[in-house]
């Protein structure tokens, strides 16, 4: 057993594709942070608002006001840094503090993808893309044609992880027996030419694709894997990654796992990609000092141990973090601890209102808060349902009111919030003075359980 | 014809096709059941739209004769006539200010017909320089429209009697040309969008997709947005003070210096909110093709709409035992107030969460990715 897994850590393989993934992760990276500007989503999402929900224990990353521009910058011209392989580990170190620091900086705009992207940068730091086909071969003149193979594994157990958890958290009785929120929103997709006013509009239809999509999470890493599959696994993971890309507004998200679901690929697919690119390249006359035959071809490249257990712990870490939401009672949709970093993806249709109420304990006057003098349309649309952002937008209000001399202050929360469909109801106990909560990784008691029970993950 | 030419689509259709083709039959009957948008975009604009743009229209040029001829010869008779051709096209108006479509949002019809309360200091200011332009986007909302005449008619002086003595006054022919240009500037900004809406009827009813500057999107969020805005927050909230601390502020009331009409024309808003929803046409009960009929087609059942067509009624009930006069209601008995916007608040829950939930509509003023 001891010899199988020093045999396992021992086993090189060739490093294209570790160089690809590299080429087309950066690539997308640059092409996202550009759209992401060309939209004037910077401005606003982190500018224009005076007020910022952080993430517990991140309060102090807040958005640089101006200079929130040159951070864009920054990580744009890292992601490229990275795709072209140029001082690969200090870009790929910029891109993953800068990329984090941006997603840290509001918790209004948290994505599955986003979080994804982190998660891989992480790992790239302990990999070694640059091996081949990179700046960095031609600049130190080696480049690296073996790889120890578990590097090019531990990217495909994260896609797996994403993939198989994607799939486990369908499994519940809104996803299978309702088949919600698909019907509403596959339903609302008349606008089809075709489809829309046909196949949409119909209920096998909306179980079809409910179940279809938990049944393809849960056997696409398998299918992946084995070479057998591997080609109709590839051809079912380029229809339905389309096919959410067309149905909903998921920005570059299937770009980057079709691109990323490549690396299940064995080497000479991704041989055959560097010669395709370097050909291109020399088609725009940049000269490419022969990139992928390499210019001193060295066999190995040794990764160092410590890099290769802060993967597994990581990998590890990974594979239990979506479960903590084992650890509170109460309906993880409802509540939502836990349901962060999961790859809980698509499964709600979750909308609230929240109504803020400031109340003067000794006078027992009060004023309702308008949400738009503080929140963004966006933040206002993601607060209304999220028990822990509710909180820390009451409290700040609270503060803020304070500060400007309102005295004993309490604030209380209406809050109503429908689910998957249910009708709506009050969402955050009406007598909970949001002044006297804390957050913390306790059970919220203040939220109102939900009046019913959704079974499975 | 499509907005996005995605070529992929042509890939899913096929594949999709593919798919329905095994069961003819339900293909067939997804057609018999299918909802049609479109109905709901003619129903509206033929059947509520455009009629009541239609009687608005006949109604302001009634109150601009009248203010003619008021200008030419200033009696009783002929003021009364103002007061009752200004509360009469106020009524109607009210089925006008949740449209604030496309040319009405371009040319802030809604900001300019009736932002208030009014500006004293900015129409007596107007007034007195004789420099100011109620065209312009944003400098004069609040020194032109319903809320000033309100004050031009019934604001001056405590009484008819002196009122008219105040424009028989050869010293304020000036507030006498200002009545007139306010009035001439409401007509002639009807007249711009009322137009502009039977220009464009027929792509307005055509353009039935589902993206954030489709028709039902945008008159749905319109609609909402004037539910919660300007019917629970202006007509309610505000007056009431329940935004700023409990303090009542009775001269925020619409209609505030001929407060006796303002529970008349706030009855009135709602009838239009309700007979909007069910696809009423207007001026009777005749009802079409709706968002409650597309509420129902979506939920397969009568749940949520009546849920909502619930809180209208509540609503009506709880205004109709309020005073005719809002400023002697605040003034009396602010609770009174105060429970109605908490009733129409739990309609703007019904709207906001569950409505535009079940119905999928892409908000128009959200823009990001989701996941």
């Amino acid at each position: 057993m001891k010899k199988k897994i020093t045999n396992y850590f021992n086993h090189q393989t060739n490093a294209a594709p570790l160089a690809v993934f590299r080429i087309f992760f950066g690539l997308l990276m640059f092409v996202s942070i550009l759209r992401f500007c060309s939209k004037g989503w910077i401005h606003s999402l982190y500018i224009d608002p005076i007020f910022h929900f952080s993430y517990y224990g991140f309060e102090w990353v807040k958005p640089l006001g101006i200079f929130t521009y040159l951070l864009f910058l920054i990580c744009g011209i890292a992601a490229f840094l990275v795709a072209i392989g140029y001082k690969y580990r200090l870009s790929i170190l910029v891109f993953f503090l800068s990329f984090t620091y941006i997603e840290l900086m509001d918790k209004t705009t948290y994505l599955n993808h986003y979080y994804f992207v982190s998660v891989v940068s992480f790992i790239m730091l302990f990999l070694p893309c640059n091996a081949q086909f990179s700046m960095d071969a031609i600049t130190r003149k080696k480049s690296y044609k073996m790889v120890p193979n578990w590097t090019i594994d531990s990217l495909k157990l994260m896609l797996g992880i994403v993939y198989l958890y994607a799939g486990l958290t369908k499994i519940n009785s809104d996803w299978l027996l309702k088949a919600m929120p698909l019907k509403l929103w596959l339903k609302s997709k008349y606008d089809l030419p075709l489809v829309g006013q046909t196949i949409m509009q119909q209920e096998w239809f909306h179980f079809f694709m409910s179940w279809g999509g938990m049944f393809y999470d849960l056997s696409i890493p398998f299918l992946l894997i084995f070479k057998k599959t591997r080609s109709f696994a590839f051809f079912l993971v380029v229809v339905f990654h389309i096919a959410t890309r067309i149905l909903f507004p998921i920005g570059m998200f299937p770009y980057i796992m079709i691109l990323s679901t490549i690396i299940f690929f064995d080497a000479k697919v991704h041989l055959r990609i560097l010669a395709f690119i370097e050909r291109m390249l020399q088609k725009l006359k940049i000269k490419t000092h022969g990139l992928n035959k390499s210019i001193n071809q060295i066999e190995h490249f040794k990764v160092r141990k410590l890099s290769r257990s802060i993967i597994l712990i990581f990998l590890l870490f990974q594979l239990l973090i979506p479960w903590r939401y084992l650890l509170y009672p109460g309906e993880l949709f409802w509540n939502e601890q836990g349901y962060r970093f999961s790859w809980r993806v698509m499964l709600m249709e979750k909308k609230g209102n929240s109504v803020f109420k400031i109340v003067n304990l000794k006078s027992k006057s009060f004023f309702y808060v308008n949400n738009d003098d503080f929140l963004s349309d966006v933040q206002q649309k993601q607060m209304s349902f999220q028990p822990d952002m509710i909180l820390e937008y009451g409290q700040y209000l609270g503060n803020h009111f304070k500060s400007q001399g309102h005295q004993n202050i309490a604030v209380f929360v209406e809050s109503y919030v429908s689910l998957n469909g249910r009708l709506s109801q009050q969402f955050i106990d009406p007598s909970a003075n949001l002044m006297e909560m804390k957050d913390t990784f306790k059970h919220k008691h203040w939220i109102n359980p939900l009046h019913d029970e959704i079974k499975g993950f | 014809m499509y907005k996005k030419q995605n070529p992929y689509l042509y890939l899913l259709i096929a594949l999709f096709i593919s798919f329905s083709c095994s069961d003819p039959s339900e293909l067939d009957e997804g057609l018999v059941d299918n909802f049609d948008r479109k109905e709901i975009l003619e129903n509206v604009t033929d059947n509520i739209i455009l009629p009541a743009f239609g009687d608005f229209t006949e109604k302001l040029s009634a109150l601009e004769e009248s203010v003619n001829l008021f200008a030419d010869i200033q009696n009783s008779v002929n003021l009364e006539e103002v007061q009752v051709r200004w509360f009469e096209a106020y009524k109607i108006w009210q089925h006008i200010e949740m449209f604030n479509i496309s040319k009405a949002e371009e040319v802030y019809f809604i900001n300019k017909m009736n932002t208030y309360p009014a500006s004293i200091s900015k129409i007596e200011n107007n007034i007195s320089t004789n420099q100011y332009d109620l065209d312009a986007n944003n400098n004069n909302w609040v020194a032109q429209g319903f809320p000033t005449l309100d004050y031009l008619l019934f604001g001056l002086e405590d009484n008819n009697t002196s009122t008219l003595l105040f424009y028989q006054n050869n010293v304020n022919a000036a507030h006498l040309n200002y009545l007139q240009a306010v009035v001439s500037q409401m007509v002639s900004i009807t007249d711009i969008v009322s137009q502009d809406w039977n220009l464009s009827r027929d792509t307005f009813v055509n353009s039935t997709a589902n993206s954030a500057t489709s028709s039902l999107n945008m008159l749905t969020n319109d609609f909402i947005y004037y539910f919660e805005k300007g019917l629970r927050t202006n007509k309610f909230g505000i007056p009431a003070g329940v935004f700023s601390a409990n303090n009542a502020r009775m001269k925020k009331v619409e209609a505030y210096y001929e407060s006796s009409k303002s529970k008349e024309l706030s009855l009135e808003a709602l009838k239009a909110v309700k007979g909007f929803f069910k696809g009423e046409a207007y001026n009777s009960s005749v009802a079409g093709a709706s968002l409650k009929s597309y509420l129902n087609y979506m939920t397969e059942n009568e749940i949520l709409s009546s849920a909502i067509i619930s809180k209208f009624d509540e609503s009506e009930q709880l205004i109709n035992n309020l005073d005719d006069n809002y400023a002697n209601q605040i003034a009396m008995d602010n609770s009174l107030m105060i429970n109605v916007f908490n009733k129409l608040q739990e309609g703007v829950v019904l709207l906001k969460t569950d409505l535009l939930s079940v119905l999928s509509i892409s908000v128009d003023y959200i823009d990001a990715d989701g996941d």
